[in-house]
C-alpha cells in the first residue's frame, strides 16, 4: 500500500480516527507521518483500541458489498463487524480472502510456524517429502538422467501406498 | 469440594520463591484451543456448549498434572468466588462473566488451570512464581500434546491453530509476566519504556489484564502476535525484553536513591504511615501505598520484614477476599473500614522504615543475566 500524501513511499503508519460515526482511515509512509506529527506513540495505542472495529470494516470493504455467509455455522460478514470474532472453525475458510490482508497487519507472519499437533505432524513429513522428491524428478528429467528419475518414482510410489495403508489401518 | 477450603491460603502463595522475584511477580503462558466440529463459545447456542464442556472436562481432569484438581461449572460458582478466583488471576474477568456452559479445571498448586468455553473452547495457562517462562511454557506444552491425543483440535498446517478471534490464530500464545516496577514510576520513565515496549510489538497492561490500569505499579507485559513466529521464539524474545525492562527498573531504584532519596524515603515513610494508622481505606490507595512499602522492602527500609508480608496484603486486601472473611454483605464502605483494620492490624510488628545506611544501598541489586 502507499503513502496516502506523497504516493511514492510504502504507508507504514495507518491511522484511524473515529468522529461520531464516521470513520477515517489515513495511510502514511513514516516521513510523511512525521512531518504531520502522526508518529505520536500513543497513535500506536489509539490505533490498538480501536482495532477490532477497523479490521471488521476491512473485511467488509474487502468483500465487495457481497455478503459471505459460513455455510458451517452460518456466521455472517455483519456478525464479524459486530463481534470481531468468528463463528466456528471453518469460518476461516469462508472468510478466506478477506482474511488475509487483515492478518497481515496483525501478525508477524501470514503462515503458521509453530507448534504442529503430532498426528498431523506424519502427515506434514510426508508431503513435505513427497513435494522434495517431485522437486528432484523435475530436475532429474531436465538433466535428462532417466535412471535416476525412475528411482525417484518409486521412492515416491512406495511412500504413497505406505501413507495410504497407515490411514487405512 | 468448596472453592474457599480448595484454594492455597494467602499467606503460603505469598511465600513462593522464584528467580527475580523482587520485580517479577509471576510468569505465565496460555494456549488458546479449539475443537474441530464445534462453533466457538461467543456464538455456538447453550447445548452445544454443554456438549464442548461435557467433552472438555473430563479430558482435562483424566491428566495426571490434574489429579486432585477443582473442577466446576461456572453456574455452580457464586459471583464471590469467581471474583476471588479474578483477584487470583487465575481466571479473567471474561470467564468470571459466564455461567452455564463454561467451565473450570484447577490444579491443587494453582500452576496449572483450564477455562473451558471462556472466548475459546479451551483456554489453558501455566502459571510459575517469579521469572520462569520456559519453565510455564514446557507445563502447558506438555499438558497440550497430552490432550490432543484425546481431542480433534481445530487446526490448519497454513494458519495453526484455530481461535475465535483472527488475533490469537496460530500458535494461540499468549506469554506473559507481571512486573512490579514502583522505580521507573518514581523516575516517570515508565511511558518511554511502555512505548518502547509496544514497539517491539508486545503489550502492556495493567493489573487485571486488558483495558485496566495499573494500580499498585504492576504492569503485564505480554507478546501480541501469535502467527508467523514460533513459541520458542516468542518466549526468547519475551525474556530478552524482560530482562532489560528488570535491569532499567534496578538502575532507576539506584538513581533514584544516589539523586533523589529524600522523595523515595518520603513516599515510604508516608505510604507506611498511612497503612499503619488509617481507619478507612479503599483498594485502590492500599494497592498503591502497599507497592511503596514493597519498594521499601526491597531497599532495606523494613529490616527483618519479608515481601511475602506485604504480597500477602496485596492478596487479602481485594474486595473479593476481604469479603470472603465475613458473613454478611458488606458495602464499599464497610470494607474500606474492615480493609483499614487488617492492615493496621497486620503492620503492628512493623516497625517504622529506616533510612538504610549507603553502603548497603544498591547491594541487593537483583541484575539478571543476559
Amino acid at each position: 500500500m502507499l503513502c496516502s500524501m506523497c504516493k511514492e513511499r510504502e504507508a507504514k503508519v495507518h491511522y484511524t480516527k473515529i468522529v461520531a460515526d464516521k470513520i477515517q482511515k489515513v495511510d502514511l509512509c513514516e516521513e510523511c507521518a512525521k512531518s504531520k506529527g502522526m508518529n505520536d506513540p500513543t497513535a500506536f495505542s489509539l490505533a490498538d483500541e480501536l482495532f477490532g472495529l477497523g479490521a471488521a470494516l476491512e473485511i467488509e470493504q474487502a468483500g465487495d458489498g457481497t455478503c459471505l455467509k459460513c455455510p458451517a455455522c452460518g456466521f455472517t460478514q455483519a456478525d464479524f463487524k459486530k463481534a470481531g470474532r468468528l463463528g466456528c472453525p471453518e469460518c476461516y475458510q469462508t472468510f478466506a480472502e478477506p482474511m488475509g490482508s487483515l492478518l497481515k497487519t496483525m501478525h508477524k507472519g501470514t503462515r503458521h510456524v509453530g507448534k504442529v499437533p503430532e498426528s498431523l505432524r506424519q502427515n506434514r513429513d510426508v508431503s513435505d517429502r513427497l513435494k522434495n522428491l517431485q522437486k528432484r524428478i523435475t530436475k532429474a528429467i531436465e538433466e535428462e538422467d532417466f535412471e535416476k528419475a525412475a528411482i525417484l518414482r518409486d521412492e515416491i510410489k512406495q511412500i504413497t501406498v505406505r501413507a495410504a495403508s497407515n490411514t487405512t489401518s | 469440594m468448596e472453592l474457599d477450603v480448595f484454594l492455597i491460603p494467602p499467606a503460603e502463595s505469598a511465600r513462593r520463591k522464584g528467580p527475580h522475584d523482587r520485580i517479577v511477580m509471576s510468569s505465565r503462558v496460555r494456549l488458546a484451543r479449539n475443537l474441530k466440529d464445534a462453533a466457538f463459545p461467543g456464538w455456538a447456542k447453550k447445548p452445544e456448549r454443554i456438549r464442548v464442556l461435557e467433552l472438555l472436562r473430563p479430558a482435562i481432569e483424566a491428566l495426571p498434572e490434574m489429579k486432585g484438581s477443582f473442577t466446576g461449572t461456572m453456574d455452580s460458582l457464586s459471583s464471590l468466588d469467581k471474583q476471588i478466583l479474578v483477584e487470583r488471576h487465575l481466571i479473567s474477568r471474561e470467564h468470571a462473566a459466564k455461567s452455564a456452559g463454561s467451565g473450570l479445571v484447577l490444579n491443587r498448586e494453582e500452576t496449572l488451570c483450564f477455562m473451558i468455553n471462556e472466548e475459546d473452547h479451551l483456554r489453558m495457562q501455566a502459571l510459575r512464581p517469579g521469572l520462569q517462562l520456559r519453565q510455564a511454557w514446557a507445563a502447558i506444552d506438555q499438558a497440550d500434546s497430552a490432550l490432543e491425543k484425546k481431542l480433534n483440535y481445530a487446526f490448519s498446517p497454513e494458519l495453526g491453530y484455530l481461535t475465535a478471534c483472527p488475533t490469537n490464530l496460530g500458535t494461540g500464545i499468549r506469554v506473559s509476566a507481571m512486573l512490579h516496577l514502583p522505580g521507573l514510576v518514581l523516575a516517570e520513565q515508565i511511558n518511554p519504556i511502555i512505548q518502547s515496549v509496544n514497539k517491539l510489538g508486545l503489550a502492556v497492561r495493567g493489573l487485571y489484564g486488558e483495558g485496566t490500569e495499573a494500580l499498585g505499579n504492576v504492569f503485564q507485559v505480554s507478546n501480541q502476535m501469535t502467527l508467523g513466529e514460533s513459541e520458542a521464539a516468542i518466549v526468547e524474545r519475551l525474556e530478552k525484553v524482560l530482562a532489560q525492562i528488570i535491569e532499567h527498573e534496578e538502575n532507576a531504584r539506584a538513581t533514584l536513591l544516589e539523586k533523589n532519596p529524600k522523595m523515595v524515603y518520603n513516599h515510604i515513610g508516608r505510604a507506611y504511615g498511612i497503612l499503619a494508622n488509617a481507619h478507612s481505606i479503599s483498594s485502590k490507595e492500599t494497592m498503591n501505598l502497599l507497592s511503596l512499602m514493597r519498594l521499601g522492602v526491597d531497599m532495606g527500609s523494613f529490616p527483618g520484614v519479608d515481601r511475602s508480608l506485604v504480597d500477602e496484603l496485596f492478596i487479602l486486601t481485594q474486595p473479593a477476599h476481604l469479603q470472603k472473611e465475613h458473613s454478611e454483605k458488606l458495602s464499599a464502605e464497610e470494607r474500606d473500614l474492615l480493609r483499614a483494620d487488617m492492615v493496621r492490624e497486620r503492620l503492628r510488628p512493623v516497625r517504622r522504615p529506616i533510612v538504610p545506611p549507603a553502603v548497603s544501598l544498591g547491594a541487593g541489586l537483583d541484575k539478571p543475566t543476559k
